[in-house]
């Protein structure tokens, strides 16, 4: 069985890829996946690299002198690094709490034929799809009717739900939670709530943990909502301090967070200490990548737009 | 009484789903309809009063057309629904066209685990925000540092400002556009033909199909369907860009406007820089129109052509 099948590998099969070319498509997707890892290692390569080098040879892909300083400008400024790491973190972990419940709540009602008004609350979400209040009055919404500038709620709220998440939910929830079983619970006379919370919700953990995931990546990464609504340097999210510390390290001059000890200090590594700054808060991601990226895809997946 | 107590007792019916939308249906209506109410700012003199934030609206004056006449006797319409428009169609023809290629050759490759770890590698931009692609890209594009510099003069060519030249842009944000998003779409059309019966194929081979024969004759036309659903969503959002991309990427300089500034990144800008609420609702409202007449009409011509492929 074995040798036959070694045979059959060996033959011509006019059907099947020839070698050469499996070789060809090999080599083209290894050459794309690396264009999309390259610049984050070289931005690595680049926080390692000596001022000195740089100002004398530029950006490298070998450094000819290597550094720590930039990791050791960070250690300095680290009062305000840690904060805004802070902020993203309780951002991200209190966004993803809400947003997951909101969407949950709202994804599994309209999923029941039992309730009456389904149709009318699918069309409420679906429609925010199509036309959208724009960006000014939602700012004016933000700011002056719910006074949520400089609040940790105006990087939270904004967020919390997006209709196309609803969509997938409700087809998720009526595809996979079986209504025999809810109706069976339903006759030894379980509420619904009981039901949702202790049956639908077990059920529908994959699809929940997608959303969720969606949810994390979407908080940890977002800076525009910093960028419109957030002035006070406390409350700045990493993002949006990366941002900030874009064209020079001035943001950090101003920070009450900074000891003036520090600023006084007059060779700054720029370049080297601004990329040491999105590596440190790249790296999160960059290492739970590969093991939520399986997750990720399979619950892209799960549940499509249409019935 | 009849008219009353029927609601009232369908409402008392249904109360336990009315109590779980409750909390979504309040965030829809402040963050989702009061803003799309607040559109009629378009055509006001937006003045802050005293009052809150709805009498300030309604006390404001009617100003009719005015706000958009300002906008489209500049120049600044044309340009930037030029710049909206262009680069969105390319990026969703460029995206289709690469996400099935791809999505096609990582199913052909006959290594299972190799072709996982492309798909990996080509995901990861997803993850990564604006800002630091927009480091990323810095790294490249630097006038003094970069790696194209670099290149260029080991080649004795002379350096080019990235960052002051804008006929450069529109390759720049293309690619960089792709980069980000190409492998996310991937993922769509793979699964799809993941889930193509097999029995099609061994039906093509024993009838001496070659492998570009099932692609041509099976894979693709499977795959129709879902372009057709992806390339309508794109086409309905095609007057919203990725703000990122075109207000990162550039890192905001003046002297790229012309190639990068699109409808989003203008309005953001006749906000903040200007405080021009009128004027800037004026062109949301211009955007949010046309986009769902588009969406609209392009779910309309699909439901002509085919009705199962329509949205709605």
């Amino acid at each position: 069985m074995e040798e036959k099948k070694k045979q059959k590998k060996k033959a011509y099969n006019p059907h099947q890829m020839s070698r050469t070319s499996n070789v060809i498509l090999n080599v083209l997707m290894a050459i794309l996946a690396f264009v999309c890892i390259f610049p984050f290692i070289y931005v690595i390569i680049i926080s390692f690299s000596d001022k000195s080098s740089i100002a004398s040879e530029g950006f490298q892909l070998i450094p000819s002198s290597w550094s720590l300083e930039a990791y050791r400008y960070l250690w300095s400024i680290k009062d305000a690094l840690f904060n805004a790491y802070a902020v993203t973190i309780l951002v991200t972990v209190l966004g993803t709490i809400i947003s997951v419940m909101l969407i949950s709540f709202y994804a599994y009602a309209i999923s029941r034929k039992e309730f009456q008004y389904r149709k009318q609350f699918t069309f409420i979400a679906f429609f925010t799809m199509l036309f959208s209040g724009g960006l000014v009055p939602t700012y004016i919404v933000i700011t002056q009717m719910l006074k949520l500038q400089d609040t940790i709620w105006a990087l939270i709220l904004p967020l919390a739900i997006n209709a196309f998440w609803i969509i997938m939910m409700r087809t998720f929830f009526k595809q996979s939670v079986p209504e025999g079983v809810l109706e069976s619970a339903r006759i030894d006379g379980a509420s619904e709530l009981r039901i949702f919370f202790q049956i639908v919700l077990p059920l529908s953990l994959p699809a929940i943990a997608t959303i969720a995931l969606f949810s994390t990546l979407g908080y940890w990464n977002d800076w525009f909502n910093a960028l419109l609504y957030i002035e006070n340097p406390n409350l700045v999210p990493l993002q949006h301090f990366l941002m900030k510390i874009e064209n020079n390290l001035e943001f950090l001059r101003n920070n009450p967070l900074i000891s003036n000890q520090v600023q006084s200090t007059a060779s700054i590594p720029k370049d080297t200490a601004q990329m040491a700054i999105v590596v440190v808060s790249t790296l999160p991601i960059a290492l739970a990548y590969p093991f939520f990226q399986r997750y990720f895809v399979a619950g892209l997946t799960v549940g499509s737009v249409k019935e | 009484m009849e008219w009353l107590s029927r609601p009232l007792r369908d409402i008392y019916k249904n109360r336990i789903w009315l109590l779980m939308v409750l909390p979504g249906l309040i965030w829809f209506i402040l963050f989702a309809y009061i803003p799309m109410g607040g559109q009629i700012l378009a055509f006001k003199d937006f003045r802050q009063g005293h009052g809150g934030f709805i009498s300030n609206v309604i006390n404001s004056e009617w100003v009719g057309f005015e706000n958009f006449e300002y906008l489209f006797t500049s120049n600044d319409a044309w340009e930037i629904t030029r710049n909206t428009l262009g680069y969105n169609l390319v990026g969703i023809f460029l995206g289709l066209v690469f996400a099935v290629t791809f999505a096609i050759i990582l199913s052909e490759i006959a290594n299972k685990k190799l072709a996982k770890i492309y798909q990996t590698g080509m995901l990861f931009p997803h993850f990564l925000s604006w800002v630091v692609v927009s480091y990323f890209a810095f790294a490249f594009l630097s006038k003094d540092n970069g790696l194209l510099n670099n290149i260029f003069s080991f080649f004795g060519l002379e350096a080019v400002s990235f960052y002051y030249e804008s006929e450069y842009w529109p390759f720049i944000l293309v690619f960089m556009g792709l980069w980000k998003s190409v492998g996310y779409s991937t993922i769509f059309y793979l699964a799809a033909i993941v889930g193509i019966d097999r029995s099609y194929y061994e039906a093509a081979m024993i009838d001496g199909a070659t492998k570009w024969q099932q692609v041509k004759h099976i894979t693709i036309p499977m795959l129709v369907p879902l372009m057709i659903i992806l390339t309508i969503l794109a086409l309905g959002g095609i007057f919203n860009s990725d703000f990122g991309l075109f207000y990162q990427l550039p890192r905001d300089s003046g002297a790229l406007y012309e190639a990068t500034n699109v409808i989003d990144t203008y309005v953001y800008r006749a906000l903040q820089n200007n405080g021009d609420i009128g004027m800037s609702t004026a062109v949301g409202l211009y955007k949010s129109t046309v986009g769902f007449i588009l969406v609209l009409l392009t779910n309309y011509i699909v439901r002509k052509i085919d009705e199962e492929q329509a949205l709605f």
